[in-house]
């Protein structure tokens, strides 16, 4: 709703960080240097190659994203941020510490101040919320006193102080990611991990979550590195996004950047599902090559950047004194920017004639916005 | 059934409940930590040592292969060195906790690899040490599951129970072997049967009962 509302508005692109090269970033929160990762062949299987030349850093503050599809490495880059995996090659070094030569009690102590939230939430069935959020707090050695104020703080922070002796199978799924959240936040954690936190989620559910990591990120100033396939994710909380794909790093930079000019064809299969290049079928099936008299031409425009197209089918026909009709429209804001597609219908006049066609074109290749002539409806 | 006869079966059940409570106890103090080795000795797992896993893997099984009453008759010099004495109810006790350790310790890996791969995980990237994960991860999550392997265990000692007779164990076994079957007193080896029938009743009614109470995984109405 969010997007839509503030469509004519065109909100200023809020600046920050860029995510760039290791070497010209070193007050990045997390650093990825010359990292590759390759599993061994095993009974049988061959080996795999997960990561490739991996190098970036992620802004210190930031929410950034990761999103690539089911094996581009997703799983394996954000388990060596937190040294649950070691890099075959390269360095990650989080908060200034070379997480991957660490090894046995320091690395156990680095880790408590590396946050990581699941899918499947990964809660103990046997413990209750409270006990749960705990955990993290006993491993660390905290006294009783200590960890019962610090979980009654976290159950508070996250929205379900009254679910304190409940138990998982008590809990709703959301509420289990909440609870989930809060104890990755115990030991006070510099970077949170998100590894699908929301991809069993309903999306009103995925959206409560996603705001509380938002809330999280201003409040507690924690950076957040979300690992995603899904778009949407991405589109409402990240600011900075990583696309991977067959293990190597092909886009990054701000979403706004990264989504209003997308080069790879990953990043361009991403940005459909929320632009949707596909047309209604109650359109689609109607188009036809060849004009007819009193009919339309259809011409569909990309819409890319803060405010561009707002004013463009008024000035259509205004400035050319067409009726332009609009036949089909998805225009969802990223990072600030607009992006979406508008399918126009204009007439052709009782001579069929394509001269208001070719004057449109022309019209939108001057301001810079790439359309396309799908064909003519009666 | 006169007075004598009550007497002897009330005796009988003391020996039987006095060697299969303390094997059970043995075998679960022998047959807890090795069944959860077991379970996370693999390769890639916790205590990784995949050598160690599979002689032990071979050594349980050997002895779960040999059938019980050779068991106890081929360790009878090793019973003799431990318990001083290779008769009676006591002695008796060292090839029941030598059966039910390993036993146990396959029915304890078991339980134990049922909880979730991914709490393993959570902990460890929570920076949990590998004993912290047994002992606040893997034992609390397998406790219903373990329960019911123990009481498993403990209905299958009472079965073994009846065979250490053989090396004057006692017990409602070799009560029912005596003056059930060799001295034909059919009613004797009814009321022995009887017995065992309440108390396996017994045992597992209860290992159910706190099973499900340690289960949270159910809904609590």
């Amino acid at each position: 709703m969010n997007a839509h509302q503030s469509l004519a508005v065109g909100q200023p692109i809020e600046r920050c960080e860029a995510i760039s090269p290791a070497a010209a970033e070193p007050d990045g929160m997390v650093r990825f240097a010359g990292i590759s990762k390759t599993y061994p062949a095993y009974r049988g299987k061959p080996g795999v190659n997960a990561l490739q030349n991996i190098d970036f850093a992620i802004p210190r503050g930031s929410i950034t994203g990761v999103i690539g599809r089911s094996g581009a490495g997703k799983s394996s880059l954000v388990r060596l941020i937190n040294g649950l995996e070691k890099p075959t090659t390269g360095r990650v070094v989080v908060d200034g510490r070379d997480i991957s030569a660490l090894a046995g009690r320091e690395l156990r102590l680095a880790q408590r101040s590396i946050g990581m939230i699941f899918q499947h939430f990964n809660l103990l069935s046997s413990r209750t919320a409270a006990d749960n959020i705990a955990l993290p707090l006993e491993i660390a050695g905290w006294s009783k006193a200590d960890i019962r104020a610090r979980v009654a703080e976290l159950l508070a922070l996250v929205g379900i102080a009254d679910k304190h002796d409940r138990y998982p199978s008590e809990l709703s799924g959301g509420q289990k990611q909440r609870v989930g959240i809060a104890r990755a936040l115990a030991t006070r954690p510099s970077v949170l991990l998100s590894d699908e936190a929301t991809s069993a989620l309903d999306p009103q559910t995925t959206r409560a979550i996603l705001d509380l990591l938002a809330n999280i990120n201003r409040e507690l100033g924690v950076t957040i590195v979300l690992i995603t396939h899904e778009m949407s994710v991405v589109r409402q909380l990240a600011r900075d996004v990583v696309v991977l794909d067959a293990g190597h790093v092909v886009e990054s930079g701000h979403v706004a950047d990264i989504f209003t000019h997308p080069k790879h064809p990953i990043t361009q299969s991403f940005l459909a599902e929320v632009t949707g290049d596909s047309l209604p079928v109650s359109l689609a099936s109607r188009i036809v090559a060849e004009p007819s008299a009193g009919g339309q031409a259809v011409i569909r425009l990309g819409v890319r950047g803060a405010g561009a197209g707002d004013t463009l089918v008024a000035r259509l026909a205004r400035e050319l004194g067409l009726d332009v009709s609009l036949l089909a429209a998805r225009i969802d804001e990223i990072g600030g920017q607009h992006v979406g597609s508008l399918v126009l219908g204009i007439p052709l006049g009782i001579s069929g004639g394509a001269e208001a066609t070719a004057r449109t074109l022309a019209f939108l290749f001057q301001h810079q916005f790439p359309a396309e002539h799908l064909g003519y409806v009666a | 059934m006169s007075p004598e006869l009550i007497n002897l079966i009330v005796q009988a059940t003391f020996e039987s409940l006095y060697m299969v409570g303390i094997a059970a106890l043995l075998g679960t103090a022998f047959g807890l930590p090795l069944g959860v080795f077991l379970a996370t000795s693999r390769k890639g797992e916790l205590f990784a040592a995949p050598i160690v896993n599979r002689v032990l893997g071979i050594v349980v099984n050997a002895t779960r292969s040999t059938p019980f009453i050779i068991l106890v008759v081929a360790i009878i010099p090793f019973t003799r060195f431990v318990a001083g004495t290779s008769i009676g109810s006591t002695a008796a006790i060292v090839p029941l906790t030598i059966a039910s350790a390993p036993f146990i310790a396959r029915l304890v890996e078991g339980a134990i690899r049922e909880v979730d791969g991914g709490l393993i995980e959570t902990a460890s990237s929570f920076g949990a040490s590998p004993m912290q994960i047994v002992f606040k991860v893997l034992i609390p999550e397998a406790l219903p599951g373990l329960l019911l392997a123990l009481t498993l265990a403990v209905v299958s000692l009472l079965g073994y129970s009846a065979m250490v007779g053989a090396v004057g164990g006692g017990g409602l076994g070799d009560l029912g072997i005596r003056y059930g079957y060799q001295r034909f007193m059919p009613e004797m080896m009814l009321a022995v049967v009887v017995v065992l029938i309440a108390l396996v009743q017994l045992v597992q009614s209860a290992g159910d009962y706190l099973a499900r109470r340690v289960n949270r995984r159910l809904r609590h109405r």
